[in-house]
């Protein structure tokens, strides 16, 4: 199948949506369908073969941030030539709401036209205000997926209509025989966060609260951060209790995050809200590391309400140390969340995550031929023109 | 500007509004088509392969007939779409009681030919409730437009008659799950040397 993506932020900065959109291509490619990607990029010249560029993107705010994005007559022209050039069985477009390439191209897409939608809390009075010149470009979407369950309640709530559920993917090949750090993570037991922790909404208060609990009884207890921000938050913050005991390492690489993951005994995600799916979670159980999670309703739908990894209370310090401290004490119970953890792990697998995905385009575009069975080696992608 | 002039405007800006529209409507009324092309197509397709998997001899003969009898209906009921939600909700459920045990799905799954059933039920099953997904939201979509006014009054709309939405029970069987009927199938590491 000739498929056709679209992402709507520039490739430049890491986020979720190009993630997803580069780890669905790729796995598109790798089942044998041609793949092509357009998004804006301001260094051509690095691009993989299958990426399009409409060029620099431009910071604007929307939707309560500022996002860089890409719009006016110019990369219409080119998203209309891209779609023309590219002649695609379907083309899948991530957050359309947004003002940039994904609503571009669904205007000018006549075709099975998929969209995927990120967001989980969107300014309802932003998208009121946008919403009668984004009709006509929605009502021609045939397929629309959400990533959670928030992502389509906000969708069905503002936009109306209905959307599939597919959850995001891991890679689980990037995952798996990760290598601890050296020394990590130690006789005394040791717990990991990651995310950025200057937002309060990340939950690290709660961790440091609870951690100080916890290092009264175990002189061996550490912590190993990783996320980026300002490290000083963290250190005027610190209770006595930790002093010497919290490693800090700052925005980490994929590689480094697996191995971080890897590092310690139990794996905290202590958010106390706006979290939409949960990725972490799910990497943290791809290498084999129990969970233990706020009980968001995010976290909840990830870890089987409890049964692939722990829950504690939404900002109870005091109940985060008492299950992490079980949890510490039990070596079994870790085996056998990491072996629970694994298993869920793997059905979040992006090969599994995108044969989902292929099914969407399949139904709605079912003249298109599929891949021929056991056609696995990538073909030659779309190159740019 | 005489006054001819703004009322041409206004008769020019009326008639570019309904063109739009109805070319809106048009283009829904497209995706309705699709759509619920597709919807037919999955279900016959389901119940092709429940159909096979009660002839293929590999269940019991009790679980075979339930689902041979339940497919039969589900094809035999074309036509009316009150009657086809009835008989596909009747196929969901059966296939939901056939494969409620896991040691069904592990059956099927130990011979070869199961295997390959099992997995294309898994699919049909799933596209089937994609594909309802779908057309309900092409319907959904349409109705709204012929709810204005100026449709209605200047019947844009032509003699299609107003669609309606698919209502079955689709939720599918458990222990028939995409990652556990093709574990290892779109294997990761080749996809680490494409880029």
């Amino acid at each position: 199948m000739k498929v056709g993506l679209v992402c709507p932020y520039t490739w430049d900065v890491p986020g979720g949506v190009q993630a997803h959109v580069h780890d669905l291509a790729i796995a598109l490619i790798a089942m044998g369908h041609e793949v092509s990607v357009i998004t804006p990029a301001d260094d051509e010249a690095s691009l993989p073969p299958y990426i399009v560029s409409t060029g620099r993107a431009v910071p604007v705010p929307y939707n309560g941030a500022v996002a860089r994005m890409a719009f006016g007559p110019l990369s219409a022209r080119r998203v209309r030539r891209w779609l023309r050039d590219g002649n695609f069985d379907v083309v899948h477009v991530h957050e359309p709401t947004t003002p940039s390439l994904s609503l571009l191209a669904s205007w000018s897409f006549d075709g099975p036209l998929v969209a995927t939608f990120h967001t989980a809390v969107q300014r309802a009075r932003t998208l009121a205000a946008a919403y009668p010149i984004l009709q006509t470009a929605l009502e021609k979407i045939s397929a629309r997926i959400a990533v959670s369950v928030s992502a389509r309640r906000t969708l069905v709530e503002h936009l109306g209509g209905d959307a599939v559920l597919i959850p995001n993917g891991v890679s689980m090949a990037a995952f798996a025989d990760v290598a601890p750090f050296p020394g990590w993570p130690g006789e005394g037991g040791a717990l990991g966060f990651l995310g950025r922790f200057e937002e309060a909404r990340k939950g690290l208060p709660v961790l440091l609260e609870a951690a100080a609990q916890l290092a009264v009884t175990r002189p061996g207890l550490r912590l190993l951060i990783a996320g980026p921000g300002d490290p000083d938050v963290v250190w005027r913050e610190l209770p006595p209790e930790l002093v010497g005991r919290v490693e800090l390492l700052g925005q980490v690489s994929d590689a480094d995050k697996a191995r971080m993951l890897r590092s310690v005994d139990v794996y905290v995600a202590p958010n106390t809200g706006g979290e939409s799916f949960g990725i972490v979670l799910l990497e943290a159980m791809a290498v084999g590391t129990p969970v233990l999670a706020s009980d968001l309703e995010a976290f909840r739908a990830v870890l089987g309400d409890g049964d692939s990894g722990r829950l504690f209370a939404n900002g109870d310090a005091a109940d985060l140390a008492a299950k992490a401290g079980h949890l510490l004490d039990d070596p079994a119970a870790r085996a056998s969340l990491a072996a629970l953890g694994r298993a869920t792990a793997r059905r979040y697998d992006w090969s599994v995550v995108a044969r989902e995905i292929v099914r969407v385009y399949e139904t709605v575009a079912p003249g298109a031929p599929p891949v021929a069975p056991g056609r696995r080696t990538p073909r030659a992608p779309l190159g740019r023109r | 500007m005489p006054w001819w002039f703004w009322i041409a405007v206004v008769v020019v800006l009326i008639a570019g509004y309904l063109a739009a529209t109805s070319n809106r409507l048009d283009r829904l009324h497209g995706r309705l088509d699709v759509t619920r092309a597709a919807l037919d197509a999955q279900l016959v397709r389901r119940a092709a392969v429940t159909l096979e998997i009660a002839a293929s001899g590999l269940l019991d003969p009790a679980t075979s007939v339930l689902l041979a009898s339940a497919a039969h209906e589900a094809r035999a009921g074309f036509g009316d779409d009150a009657d086809r939600e009835v008989v596909e909700s009747r196929l969901t459920v059966a296939l939901r009681a056939a494969f409620a045990d896991p040691d069904e799905a592990e059956t099927l799954a130990a011979e070869p030919t199961g295997r390959e059933l099992l997995s294309e039920l898994e699919a049909a099953t799933n596209k089937v409730l994609l594909a309802r997904r779908f057309f309900n939201d092409a319907v959904t979509a349409t109705l709204a437009i012929r709810r204005y006014r100026l449709v209605r009054w200047l019947r844009l709309a032509g003699h299609v008659g107003a669609p309606t939405f698919f209502e079955m029970d689709d939720g599918p069987p458990a222990h028939v799950t995409i990652a556990e009927v093709e574990p290892n199938a779109g294997a990761p590491d080749e996809a680490a040397d494409v880029d």
